[in-house]
């Protein structure tokens, strides 16, 4: 069935993930994890014009990106969420790639892009509908160019695809930016996204965040060999950036959304980062992973990172550190009081948005469950406890 | 006898079925050092290796389709889908390849596959996460498409499962998983109740009312509060959903010449309807009113803040109950 090479390597020990390929070539980098700034000969070329300014503000971006994750964290554990996948250590792919993007750009995420989501301005209660679990999509896609998030893994590689054939059809220079992860590149409809994508050259750009782990299944089982090559064998031209070095995803992403603008195709990124909390709230990592990896991949934080550069440059001032709280204790401020004072939808809400057209077998449903509802209303008019037992 | 939850009891069965036949092999997503997100296969990596207990790659065509070709070779393969909304991905595999091979190769190749899968709602889960796909797979012959309401079945029939030469659909009501009961774990699974069959739970005179999965609590449960009002109803835990057995329903329903059918699926083209309708056909001259669905809406599973409108809950059945014994219930003075 298997041999130890397909990542199959002894059972109940926790693992190290390890990384198709880590040994050879290494990504592209522009920040080392100590906060140097190196060059590189091309892709220097695509963050040349990044300012000081610009800097302190991914700076920000990443600090609240993680504060909302962290806050988001804390109302799971609180019970005002009841699920939260959390990103925290994805915080340079998510903002490097989301801040990379125009507004006519569209954006087909999985379920843990929440800063991609706010880099396109995301209202925050919206972000929360979902995982407060009332409501099946949180925004309206075109409000923010960006299609809710998606659970089915890798479905939404497609449907990035498909928008890309319509803005090639429209003639436009807009690009279709899919996220997903590495587990997501074993699924049949990515790999059938890239072959749709490959055959008619379509402006779309799949962004695989390899953050190591697919809840308990590390990469190399998904993958024998590094997942950039996987899409050269499509025909896509690929990159393998630090995840973790926002100049360095930045640089990357402009690169292909420019690629894709000017008519040149598909492009494939893997943003090799680490999944540094669970899968998700529901999830218990000690069970698959090793504390040790936990602590290496620490040393490489995205956001230490870049306050080391920013330290190096002079600019990581005290003002800018307390401007940068302010900022993410305001936004996890308004965040948690949009969440704790959500209204609960209404039990006839379920019927809502099934067709856009009235539908009759429909209809007669409502109608009965309507007067089901009503015969629990007590004199008082309140429906009892018992109507939705 | 000992107290073990359903999901303990599947991993029971389960660990059983690898014992006592080397051909059997698990696969699935996240079932080795995790256990699977419900634990349910909890250590049995650690027991019988990981040449016998796969976590694979994340493509549920690719898990099912492999699953054929290990068949093919004489492996009886359990595999397992993470959630009910995540079948989809195979179902190409599992209608058009699993169900018909058998028929396709005149009975030359077997497909002794197990398909488990966590189904049903009531765990507050995002979409995807708590849906009833039977339908789909009880409309599609070559399947075998069974169901466990009690820790005890859970054991058994999971081993009858894997034991039976066509593939099985054995989807497992996540939201009772954490509900203990008495296993015996020394019954021989050959000599249980067989998995087709249904199984009547209460004696009752008035009304039948029949139930599967995680609806058998719920429906016993009713069935006891109308116990308090003086209304006598019969559970029928169906069990098996493909074939169903109906003798013991045309049996009950002749004696209280009324029938409920309960489950969480939506109804339009759900079981409810081909009972009803097998039912009617059968009993027609001892129907004294016309069965009733209670059952999920015609909608897309609801976000879980409203998820208990959705899914039969108690007095939603009672509220059918009183409509097959012409009681006042919601519907009273309607017309069709
Ligand atoms: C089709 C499908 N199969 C299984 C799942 C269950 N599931 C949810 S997340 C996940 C792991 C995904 O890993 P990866 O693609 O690496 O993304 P990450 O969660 O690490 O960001 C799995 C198996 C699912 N949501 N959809």
């Amino acid at each position: 069935m298997s041999t130890d090479q397909t990542g199959h390597d002894g059972a109940n020990t926790p693992q190290s993930a390890g990384s198709p390929g880590e040994s050879g070539p290494e990504f592209l980098q522009l920040i080392t994890p100590a906060g140097e700034r190196i060059s590189h000969p091309e892709f220097d070329f695509w963050v040349r014009d990044i300012t000081d300014d610009q800097l302190c503000s991914l700076f920000e971006d990443m600090t609240v990106i993680r504060r909302i994750d962290v806050e988001a964290t804390a109302l799971q554990r609180q019970g005002e969420l009841a699920l939260w996948p959390p990103l925290l250590g994805q915080e340079a792919a998510q903002i490097g790639s989301g801040r990379s993007l125009r507004a006519d750009d569209f954006v087909f995420s999985s379920y843990r892009e929440n800063g991609v989501a706010y880099c396109r301005g995301v209202d925050l209660t919206d972000l929360l509908r979902v995982w407060r679990g009332n409501a099946s999509g949180g925004w309206d896609p075109y409000s923010i160019n960006m299609a809710t998030p998606q659970i089915i893994i890798g479905a939404q590689t497609l449907h990035a695809t498909g928008y890309a054939m319509g803005i090639q059809n429209d003639g436009a220079d807009a690009v279709a930016v899919t996220y997903f992860g590495d587990g997501a590149t074993s699924e049949g409809d990515v790999n059938e996204a890239m072959v749709f994508a490959a055959s008619f050259q379509v402006p779309v750009v799949f962004f695989c965040t390899n953050n190591h782990w697919a809840i308990s299944e590390p990469v190399r089982l998904q993958s024998h060999i590094q997942l950039a090559d996987r899409a050269t064998g499509f025909g896509i031209p690929s990159m393998r950036v630090d995840g973790n070095d926002v100049l360095a995803v930045m640089a990357a992403t402009r690169l292909a959304l420019d690629r894709a603008r000017r008519g040149g195709g598909p492009t494939f990124i893997e943003a090799v980062s680490y999944r540094m909390g669970p899968h998700t709230t529901a999830d218990d990592p000690t069970r698959y992973r090793d504390a040790n990896e936990l602590e290496d991949w620490a040393a490489k934080d995205p956001i230490s990172r870049l306050a080391g550069l920013l330290e190096r440059k002079g600019l990581l001032t005290a003002e800018l550190q307390q401007q940068v709280k302010d900022k993410a204790d305001t936004v996890a401020a308004q965040m948690r009081r949009g969440c704790t004072t959500m209204p609960d939808p209404s039990p006839m809400d379920i019927f809502k948005n099934v067709y856009s057209t009235p539908n009759s077998w429909l209809e007669r449903q409502q109608d009965h469950y309507a007067r089901y509802l009503a015969s629990f209303v007590d004199p008082a008019g309140a429906v009892s406890e018992e109507g939705a037992r | 006898m000992t107290q073990l939850t359903f999901a303990r009891a599947i991993n029971a069965g389960l660990r059983k079925s690898l014992e006592n036949d080397s051909k059997v092999i698990l696969l699935g997503e996240d079932i080795g050092a995790l256990g699977g997100v419900f634990r349910v296969t909890d250590g049995l990596q650690k027991d019988f290796g990981t040449h016998r207990v796969v976590d694979t790659p994340l493509a549920e065509s690719a898990i099912v389709g492999t699953a054929v070709g290990l068949a093919y070779r004489g492996y009886r393969p359990v595999v397992e889908i993470q959630f009910d909304g995540f079948i989809y991905p195979a179902f190409d595999q599992i209608v058009s390849q699993v169900a018909k091979l058998h028929y396709r190769t005149r009975g030359a190749v077997k497909m002794p596959i197990t398909i488990r899968v966590p189904f049903g709602g009531g765990i507050g889960s995002p979409e995807h996460h708590s849906e009833s796909p039977e339908a789909y797979f009880t409309h599609t012959s070559g399947l075998r498409v069974v169901t466990v309401a009690n820790p005890q079945d859970a054991y058994t029939v999971i081993q009858q499962a894997i034991a039976c030469n066509d593939p099985v659909l054995y989807f497992e009501p996540k939201r009772r998983y954490h509900d203990k009961g008495e296993v015996d774990e020394n019954a021989d699974p050959a000599s249980a109740l067989p998995m087709d069959k249904a199984r009547v739970l209460t004696d009752g005179s008035d009304v039948t009312l029949v139930a599967y999965g995680p609806l058998v609590k719920t429906a016993l449960d009713a069935a006891s509060a109308a116990a308090d009002e003086g209304i006598s109803i019969e559970v029928i835990d169906l069990r098996s959903l493909a074939p169903v057995d109906y003798e013991p329903v045309v049996a009950s329903v002749r004696k209280t010449g009324r029938l409920v059918v309960t489950h969480e699926a939506a109804q339009s083209g759900g079981l409810g309807a081909e009972v009803a309708a097998s039912i009617t056909e059968r009993c027609f001259y001892h129907l004294e009113a016309a069965p009733v669905r209670v059952t999920g809406f015609d909608i897309p599973y609801p976000y879980s803040k409203l998820e208990m409108h959705h899914l039969p809950g108690l007095d939603r059945i009672l509220d059918g109950v009183d409509r097959a014994l012409g009681r006042p219930n919601s519907l009273s003075g309607l017309e069709g």
